[in-house]
């Protein structure tokens, strides 16, 4: 039963990774860049939702909404100002303007808000339903019921729209898109307001799991969903799915039955297993390179 | 002198190594001068040790990331291996040798070792991998240093050494030490650093550096960089000479984090977080990949620039950032690289032999 208890644990944390790794994975897939300042984009997202909580007494649905709407405007935002200048830059300097960004949004939290936490309210009742010896808090059901509905609405506007066509398209060739009369940079912020958007929804969600507001929030999770993205293979929705999941699942078991101290590192070392047998992660698709 | 084709780049690139050797003396002397007739300010002065270690960590990873071509993310790991080894060494050797100079020296090159040892074991799966996940498993890795680090317990009394992991369960005998304390770092440490070991680590990566790049493996290593597949073509072998770039560029990192780890009483392992090997990355990409020179210039302005700032109080974090996105666009702006070309090229036509790059 503790094994079963600790997978669903596990698959609840993964749900959370797994809607941050979207964001990173879309972003990587179209803009072939590492958005560094994905995980503080979490942190805006939690400081809203908890200020509309919290300050305003917004009623839940409404803070959701109201945190979802600034993430997106702030992606956006960020992405033509400090981004959109660099597509022809090198890879490196976009990365460096990317962990610009991200000092930016943390101090900038830090002089707006404080430096020190804030506890956020309980949004989602305690307890759970028991089935049979084993309890799963509703907390944990919602967790993982918010990442599949999110999963399925994905891929159903990946697949179906034509928008969604557009994005595949110029994540497989952006000058044959161009040619094809799709507006590329239009697709762009798009992405990166769709990966802003979930990175709001995974702040409420891991807000509710860790209730502790501050600046540097987002960056522990920015690295473990990175990770994710990378373990399923970056640039594809479904193993960004696979390794967030994956990864709570592994950090879980890894808390539970060897080391609470030593969960991080193995977490890692999983990764860097995973990517020595597979190159380009579980579900990446590995292009040969032609001479 | 006749200005055309390869030789040309050669004599630039070895003029650049002349410039940076030149730079890095001038600075020493002048802030020894200072020092002595007590012109540089106690907050200013405690600053050179460690912008020392930055600039020596960074003309590693440059090693790295611009002649290599290789991202590591994880530069910080290998700069705690060197820094607890040698904390380590020298609190073992405190009474053995009570010479400072000569227990510094002994402590970077323990420091030193270690960390190539980690290059070594690290680099052997890293450099299977390419691009962004070869830079995501060295993130992987030095994550996984930290945690290790974190987690170790490390003392020594009459009876040898007593090690533990995770969870601290060393008995010492009375009279014996504790060099590493887990989450708690080393504790007590004699500061045995000295500024002009810091200019001495910097002169030598500088050698190390320049002597690899102007030599068969330098150029091999690339080649590798600039073509793999051409490379390979002609009979390089790719793994080998990356592997080259990769333990050297540890190594110098080690001997930076001994250097650092000896210049604090206290050290925590949480010093060398994946912050860390970001600043060490943005002061390389800023001084220019494959720019040695550009490398040192960089850091000693952005190790500075938070201090200069320290008037604007809380501002001075957020006025970085701004800085260093604004770089970034501006150097990659289209208007700005041709107005600077002009001006370059000006210059240039004037005094034709003045023309420092490298």
């Amino acid at each position: 039963m503790d094994f079963l208890s600790y997978l669903i644990n596990g698959l609840g944390l993964g749900s959370v990774y797994a809607i941050i790794a979207l964001g990173y994975t879309m972003v990587y897939g179209i803009a072939k860049m590492l958005n560094f300042a994905h995980g503080d984009v979490i942190m805006i997202g939690a400081y809203v939702a908890f200020f509309a909580l919290n300050s305003f007494g917004l009623p839940l649905p409404v803070a959701i909404i109201l945190s979802i709407a600034v993430c997106t405007v702030l992606g956006v935002t960020v992405e033509r100002l400090a981004y959109k200048p660099l597509r022809q830059a090198s890879s490196l300097s976009v990365l460096i303007t990317a962990i610009g960004v991200s000092y930016f949004l943390q101090n900038a939290a830090q002089l707006l808000w404080s430096s020190s936490t804030k506890v956020f309210p309980t949004i989602i009742p305690n307890g759970g339903i028991s089935l049979g010896g084993l309890s799963i808090s509703y907390l944990t059901l919602i967790t993982i019921a918010v990442c599949i509905f999110v999963m399925i609405c994905l891929t159903l506007f990946i697949n179906r729209t034509r928008t969604g066509r557009a994005m595949r398209a110029c994540s497989e060739d952006k000058g044959a898109s161009t040619l094809m009369g799709i507006n590329v940079n239009r697709i762009i912020s798009i992405t990166f307001a769709i990966g802003s958007g979930l990175a709001a929804i995974a702040a409420v969600l891991l807000c509710a799991t860790y209730p502790s507001v501050y600046p540097t929030l987002g960056a522990m999770p920015g690295i473990k969903a990175f990770t994710a993205a990378v373990f399923g293979g970056i640039g594809s929705i479904p193993g960004a799915f696979l390794g967030g999941l994956l990864l709570g699942v592994i950090e879980i078991f890894a808390k539970a039955y060897i080391s609470t101290q030593l969960s991080d590192a193995i977490v890692f070392a999983v990764l860097i297993i995973v990517l020595l047998i597979k190159p380009a992660g579980l579900l990446g698709r590995r292009i040969r390179e032609k001479v | 002198m006749k200005k055309n084709g390869i030789g040309t780049l050669v004599s630039r690139k070895k003029r650049g190594r002349t410039v940076s050797f030149l730079i890095v003396i001038t600075s020493y002397i002048i802030m020894q001068a200072m020092m002595s007739t007590g012109n540089l300010s106690s907050l200013f002065s405690g600053l050179l040790v460690p912008l020392c270690c930055y600039i020596v960590a960074a003309i590693g990873l440059n090693l790295n990331v611009g002649i290599s071509g290789e991202l590591n993310l994880g530069q910080a790991g290998f700069m705690s291996v060197g820094a607890f080894t040698a904390v380590s060494v020298s609190g073992y050797l405190a009474s053995a040798v009570p010479n400072p100079v000569i227990r510094l020296i002994i402590s970077i090159i323990a420091g030193v070792i270690a960390a190539a040892l980690f290059g070594i074991v690290i680099g052997v799966p890293v450099l299977k991998l390419e691009g962004d996940y070869l830079a995501i498993v060295t993130l992987a890795f030095g994550q996984i240093i930290k945690s290790i680090v974190t987690n170790m317990y490390l003392g020594f009394d009459e009876n040898g050494f007593q090690f533990s992991f995770v969870d601290n369960k060393t008995k010492l005998a009375p009279g014996g030490k504790m060099l590493l304390n887990g989450p708690m770092g080393a504790t007590g440490t004699e500061r045995i650093s000295t500024f002009t070991m810091g200019a001495v680590l910097i002169i030598l990566s500088l050698f190390i550096v320049y002597n690899l790049i102007f030599s068969r493996s330098g150029r091999a290593i690339m080649a590798a960089r600039d073509n793999r597949i051409a490379a390979e073509s002609v009979g390089i072998e790719i793994s080998k000479v990356k592997m080259l770039a990769f333990v050297i560029s540890a190594s110098l990192a080690g001997a930076a984090g001994a250097l650092y780890g000896l210049n604090y009483s206290t050290l925590v392992p949480a010093k060398f977080d994946f912050n860390t090997s970001i600043l060490i990355l943005v002061y390389v990409v800023l001084g220019g990949l494959g720019n040695m020179t550009g490398t040192i210039i960089s850091t000693v302005i952005l190790v500075l620039l938070p201090e200069l700032l320290r008037s604007m109080q809380d501002y001075r974090m957020l006025i970085y950032a701004v800085v260093l996105i604004a770089i970034m666009l501006l150097t990659n702006n289209e208007t700005v690289i041709t107005k600077m070309k002009m001006i370059q090229k000006r210059f240039s036509s004037k005094t034709p032999g003045d023309r420092a790059a490298g």
